[in-house]
């Protein structure tokens, strides 16, 4: 006997092969198709938390957190609509369509929205009454399906988002899969009930930017100019998509970062397609500086974006305004083990199991078997979200979060959360200050800029 | 002054402008006639309307003529770009001359009809309007049409009705191509006595209802099964 044989060799995990990805090619063997999945990506990007404010000291002063004010109003559309969006904060709610969400998701979301002054946003699928009468701000997508496209929604809407793509899916379609497709989804969407439903990825009557331009004139045309139109994308060529979009008449852009949400995709897009937030938001806002558009076009950054400290970031990187997914569908209860029923907490977590996940795990809201509540389409799981109780998290999250905002605004000596700017950053990560252009801490350095 | 409703209105589109033109169909009262001229292919014409006018255009148009209407019958003398009657509503446009891409896209009610040819995706996600062309039809035509009818009296090109719903296609001269999950289906006398209707309302004497080609949906896609080696 050797003297190492009565040592046990420690299980190695292989860096190629993990046990995750032994169980996705075992699982792609088994059913000859690729997963499709809900929310965003799941693994690490470089991200707003690489980046730190350095805030006021004896070279600048800060504002006195409970006596000065630090305005958060934010304009949306000031360029050709002759209503712009007038919002009381920046942190607008995003695009989700009513069948990838409850009714009661959507009712929450909306009087959330109006309670503290700020926007909702219709999804793949069209306007549903609830929405535009919980909403006091309500922004209309004109998407690449069209489904249930109506031109008195568009002039009920307070504003208009051309949909071109999503960071979750940058260059793919729509995907709703038939579990959701209930009676009343398929009627609003002109579909027999129960289809796996599909959307385009290109829109039915315009390709190109030039067809673009031609678009938004009939949009606006349509609604007697009088409303804001964004132009919504996802994050890949950011710096010549949001040059186009503005070329084609946008009163406001809109980014999703590659960590962007959806309610239904394959996961080999979710991972593997767009580039992250942090350096989108940086992109974005240099194209519009380069086209003298600063302050004219507005900018709305998504993806990711889950606290005060991810918005300030972003509002200091040249973002206007946020736009909120999943963070959203989190603070309605998504991912917690027990839904509320009289004040009363509903254990789950067999729910999850179900459906082979776990609370805090779950990314399950393509199969409409959400045990909250929110992303499901069957009467019985969406009496598990109150839509008032909803409504409430909602606004408190959204209250939270401009708390949390106009704490760091302060601190950096600024009055208004739009004055927070790039020299208020550094950066924690040479990735991070490559990608976002703000020095690497403790140094002068940004790489790739000479000294 | 009292609008007299009879007394038909002519629109410069060259003098007034797009929007002005618009603006001016638009606060015109139910019953109205307007005519508008030196159209010189302008974009976005008649769109957005909800009030029951006639309108009539003298010239050829750019993209979107009468798109998101919801009221207007409109009438074309001449061709039409991109997107003629897209997302229509309801009423009727005619459009004496040809016309571009994407004819009668995502239209969800009233009737748009080609006098000439139609080129590719025409009547692409049609949500329930119809679409009649007395000549041909390009590519891709019917491409994920949801519901609506579609009247061809010529031919169509490669891969009509790709990706079909509940919407039929009805074409009285060659297909080029089947689209994904599109199929040739039997006439039954419901669908002689659509087609006929169709052609007495958009006028069209040349095509034999009995004689033309049935497409619908094989709905072979409608779920998502990669096992059975479905063509996506
Ligand atoms: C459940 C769900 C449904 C969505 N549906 C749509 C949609 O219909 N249209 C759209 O443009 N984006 C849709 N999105 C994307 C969001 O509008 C937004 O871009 C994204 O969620 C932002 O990233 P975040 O989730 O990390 O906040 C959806 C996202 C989620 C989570
Ligand atoms: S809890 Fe519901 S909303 Fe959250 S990921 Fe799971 S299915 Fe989606």
């Amino acid at each position: 006997m050797t003297d190492h044989d009565d040592i046990t060799p420690a299980l190695r995990e292989s860096a190629t092969y993990p046990t995750e990805m032994i169980s996705h090619i075992q699982s792609m063997s088994r059913s000859g198709r690729y997963e499709i999945r809900g929310w965003g990506a799941k693994r690490q990007v470089p991200s707003f938390d690489d980046l730190s404010f350095i805030t006021a000291s004896l070279s600048r002063y800060p504002l006195e957190g409970y006596r000065e004010r630090c305005e958060t109003k934010t304009v949306l559309g000031s360029r050709f609509a002759s209503k712009p969006l007038e919002l009381d904060i920046p942190i607008t709610i995003a695009g989700m369509s009513f069948g990838s969400l409850s009714a009661a998701a959507k009712d929450s979301l909306g009087r959330a929205a109006t309670a503290v002054g700020t926007s909702t946003t219709t999804g793949d699928g069209g306007m549903t009454e609830e929405e535009r009468r919980a909403s006091k701000h309500l922004v209309y997508q004109c998407l690449p399906s069209r489904y249930g496209f109506n031109p008195e929604h568009l002039r009920m809407a307070d504003a208009i988002e051309v949909v071109v793509g999503q960071g979750a899916k940058p260059g793919g379609g729509g995907m709703l899969l038939g579990q959701k497709v209930s009676e009343r989804v398929a009627k609003m969407r002109t579909l027999p009930a129960g289809v796996d439903q599909r959307s385009a990825s290109r829109h039915p009557d315009w390709t190109g930017p030039d067809d673009l331009t031609i678009k938004i004139g009939e949009l606006r045309e349509a609604t007697n100019w009088e409303k804001p139109i964004y132009v919504k994308f996802g994050a890949t060529r950011v710096f010549n998509d949001v040059k186009l979009a503005i070329a084609a008449g946008a009163d406001v852009v809109v980014v999703d970062g590659m960590q962007g949400g959806t309610g239904a995709t394959q996961d080999v897009f979710i991972e593997h397609t767009g580039i992250p937030t942090l350096p989108a938001v940086r992109l974005a806002a240099e194209a519009i500086r380069e086209v003298g558009m600063t302050g004219k076009v507005q900018l709305i950054v998504s993806g990711g974006i889950r606290t005060g400290a991810d918005i300030a970031k972003a509002l200091a990187l040249g973002a206007d305004a946020v736009s909120l997914g999943v963070a959203s569908l989190i603070a309605l209860g998504c991912n917690s083990p027990y839904y509320e029923s009289d004040g009363e907490q509903i254990d789950v977590t067999a729910d999850y199991a179900a459906l082979g996940t776990a609370p805090g795990y779950c990314h399950e809201c393509q199969t409409g078997a959400c045990p909250v509540g929110v992303t499901t389409q069957n009467p019985e799981l969406s009496k598990r979200l109150d839509p008032e109780l909803g409504a409430r998290r909602m606004t408190n999250y959204l209250k939270a979060l401009t708390m949390e905002l106009t704490t760091l605004a302060r601190a950096c000596g600024k009055n208004d959360v739009h004055h927070l700017e790039p020299e208020d950053l550094v950066a924690l990560t040479i990735e991070a200050s490559a990608m976002a252009k703000v020095p690497l801490a403790g140094t002068s350095w940004i790489p790739g800029q000479s000294f | 002054m009292s609008v007299q409703t009879d007394a038909p209105t002519t629109l410069d589109v060259r003098a007034l402008g797009v929007t002005a033109v618009n603006r001016a169909l638009r606060a015109l009262p139910d019953g109205a006639q307007a005519t508008l001229v030196e159209v010189r292919g302008a974009h976005n014409l008649a769109v957005g309307l909800t009030n029951k006018i006639n309108i009539t255009i003298n010239g050829n148009t750019g993209y979107y003529v009468a798109g998101l209407c919801d009221g207007p019958d409109v009438t074309i003398n001449g061709s039409v770009g991109w997107g003629v009657g897209e997302n229509l509503m309801s009423g009727v446009v005619r459009v004496r001359g040809n016309a571009s891409e994407s004819t009668a896209a995502t239209a969800h009610g009233g009737l748009v009809i080609v006098e000439g040819d139609a080129s590719s995706r025409a009547a692409i996600s049609l949500k329930g309007g119809n679409l009649a062309v007395a000549g041909n039809v390009g590519h891709m035509s019917a491409f994920m049409a949801q519901a609506g009818t579609v009247l061809v009296g010529g031919d169509a090109g490669d891969s009509l009705g790709d990706s079909l719903y509940e919407a039929v296609v009805y074409v009285g001269g060659k297909i080029r191509s089947l689209g994904a999950d599109a199929r040739v289906e039997e006439l039954t006398e419901a669908d002689i006595a659509k087609i006929r209707e169709m052609c007495a309302a958009a006028g069209f004497d040349h095509i034999n209802p009995e004689n033309v080609t049935k497409v619908a949906s094989a709905k072979q896609l409608y779920n998502f099964d990669a096992l059975k080696n479905q063509r996506y």
